[in-house]
């Protein structure tokens, strides 16, 4: 049940996905990319929830992907952030 | 407690989807990365909530990985963003990879559903992360941006693919037993990754970028389906499907099918276009060009891969000024592949302080390129090669290109006559209304700059 409740949310999710990004502006193709990769850092959720694991190599395995998955969560927002900064607009307020 | 963990993922996914709409409006974008970021923020501290981590070693690795992402997007420069995106994707997926390893060391006898989800999670992250490391070594010209192509490339990649699968089948089957076949599923991956990048030019790498953003959403989607979690399942799937996207926009830019960009090495044949090019090759002075600048009232700026290697953005937002002190009218024209990821351009041309609302598509530009009185061809190529609209024998035929050919006057900057990365001949080249201004870009672009100060003063 709880598998087939996961499916319908990742099938859900496709359709939302697709909706939102269809018409992003090229202009912002890179930080779109940037920032979208940053999302898929999520993966630090199962990444924290496996240094629970008993045994070295388990918490070893576990540290790592917290590493990894710290590194694309922390570059990528930061980077987006410098990059949308830069955008500016030509018009006088 | 779970109740609240799982209460909080929810908003957090929430959080994710508001963002990634922000970020599709250039007035809304950064607040919506923030609003995404604070999502993150807030998963984090809700999985942190659950009780029974290893709470030093997490410690330690979001230190570690917290430092060198942090220090690694203060020091990046833009026009190397491309390959810094490139290595957060790989760190990404093999996050992910480990995520999927590390739940079958927890449980080394999972459900079919899970036993599934740990053998995609590991072999979607194990090609986001070495197809992005390579795809990041051919941006930073660690290694040659051609691509490599060597005899049964394919049947090898597809047997690789095919033991991976079969490995993966049995380890479904028969998950408790067969640890040693998802080690050998990774190592494959790990090839596989390598292998489906090394055959791919330099110059399809936005391509390769969005495909590997993609991989790495659909990896964390796995991994969401391997821990059961429905915020893993929801991001990892709207990364996906952006990724997905921006790879078709790409694809469509270059007129050309995914799996083409991905098997058949493009550019490392040379297969000229049968038409013949004629006419003559007609160089410019900077000092002549300057002029023919001065009495224009309507320039376009062409933008390639080039502008991004002389580091030209700057001086170009200089003479852009000066034009504009000058009276005219000045935009820049993107092609979507322009440079080496997909926005590239607009992103330099941003770090320059060019407004965003001059940055055009070529659909808003074609249409009345007759009105315009210099187009200014910066590092561009193929993107500007009439032989995609006019030769049906060459290899570029059908990709939408920018029409610079017909304004009135085009400008070319370019370091020699070599042909493009494509190895196709340029026809604009030899056009009655061309002129080349050999050099560097950023020399040429400078020096056009100094002519119009140069004169200001002697007014």
């Amino acid at each position: 049940m709880t598998m087939l409740l996961l499916l319908f949310i990742f099938v859900l999710s496709i359709f939302l996905g697709l909706e939102l990004i269809g018409k992003v502006p090229s202009q912002l193709h890179t930080p779109l990319m940037s920032g979208s990769n940053a999302i898929s850092g999520i993966s630090i959720v199962g990444a924290l929830a496996a240094t629970a694991i008993h045994g070295t190599f388990g918490t070893v395995l576990g540290v790592l992907a917290v590493a990894f998955a710290t590194i694309n969560v922390v570059g990528g927002y930061l980077v987006t952030d410098r990059m949308l900064a830069m955008f500016k607009t030509g018009k006088k307020d | 407690m779970t109740t609240v963990i799982n209460l909080a993922y929810i908003v957090s996914a929430i959080l994710f989807i508001f963002g990634l709409q922000m970020l599709g409006r250039v007035e809304s974008a950064r607040r919506g990365n923030m609003i995404s970021a604070v999502g993150m923020l807030l998963a984090i501290i809700a999985t942190l909530l659950l009780g029974g981590l290893d709470y030093v070693w997490i410690i330690v690795g979001l230190v570690i990985g917290g430092a060198i992402g942090w220090w690694a997007a203060v020091a990046v420069k833009m026009t190397q963003m491309p390959e810094m995106v490139a290595l957060f994707n790989g760190s990404g997926g093999l996050a992910s990879m480990l995520v999927g390893w590390a739940e079958y060391i927890r449980d080394p006898n999972p459900g079919v559903v899970t036993s599934i989800a740990i053998f995609f999670a590991v072999l979607v992250g194990a090609v986001a992360f070495t197809g992005s490391i390579i795809a990041w070594a051919k941006l930073a010209e660690r290694m040659a941006g051609k691509p490599i192509l060597f005899k049964g490339q394919q049947p090898v990649n597809a047997l690789i693919v095919g033991g991976a699968l079969v490995l993966g089948i049995i380890f479904v089957i028969t998950p408790s037993t067969a640890y040693p076949l998802l080690l050998v599923v990774i190592v494959l991956s790990l090839i596989l990754g390598v292998l489906a990048v090394i055959p791919i030019g330099g110059a399809d790498m936005p391509i390769v970028i969005s495909l590997m953003n993609s991989y790495s959403g659909v990896a964390a989607l796995a991994a969401g389906f391997v821990i059961g979690n429905n915020v893993l399942i929801v991001a990892g799937t709207l990364v996906g499907a952006s990724g997905l996207i921006l790879t078709q926009i790409m694809c469509k830019a270059m007129n050309r099918s995914l799996t083409n960009v991905l098997f058949s090495g493009f550019g490392s044949v040379t297969t000229a276009g049968t038409m013949k090019v004629e006419g003559e090759v007609k160089p410019i002075t900077a000092e002549d060009a300057y002029y023919i600048l001065e009495a224009a009232s309507s320039v376009v700026f062409v933008p390639g891969y080039g502008m991004a290697v002389a580091q030209a953005q700057h001086a170009v937002k200089e003479l852009a000024d000066l034009l504009e002190q000058n009276g005219a009218e000045v935009r820049y024209v993107i092609h979507p592949v322009a440079g080496r990821m997909p926005g590239h351009m607009n992103v330099l041309l941003a770090e320059a302080n060019v407004p965003y609302e001059q940055l055009v598509e070529p659909d808003d530009v074609n249409p009345t390129m007759e009105m315009v009185d210099v187009a200014v061809v910066i590092g561009a190529n193929d993107v500007v090669n009439p032989a995609a609209r006019e030769d049906e024998t060459s290899p570029l035929y059908g990709m939408p290109i920018i029409n610079v050919d017909h304004a009135r006057t085009t400008f070319v900057l370019k370091r020699s006559m070599n042909p493009g990365f494509s190895g196709v001949d340029n026809p604009l080249f030899f056009k009655p209304n061309t002129r080349m201004l050999f050099g560097d870009a950023k020399t040429s672009i400078s020096t056009l700059a100094s002519e119009f100060k140069e004169a200001a003063a002697a007014a």
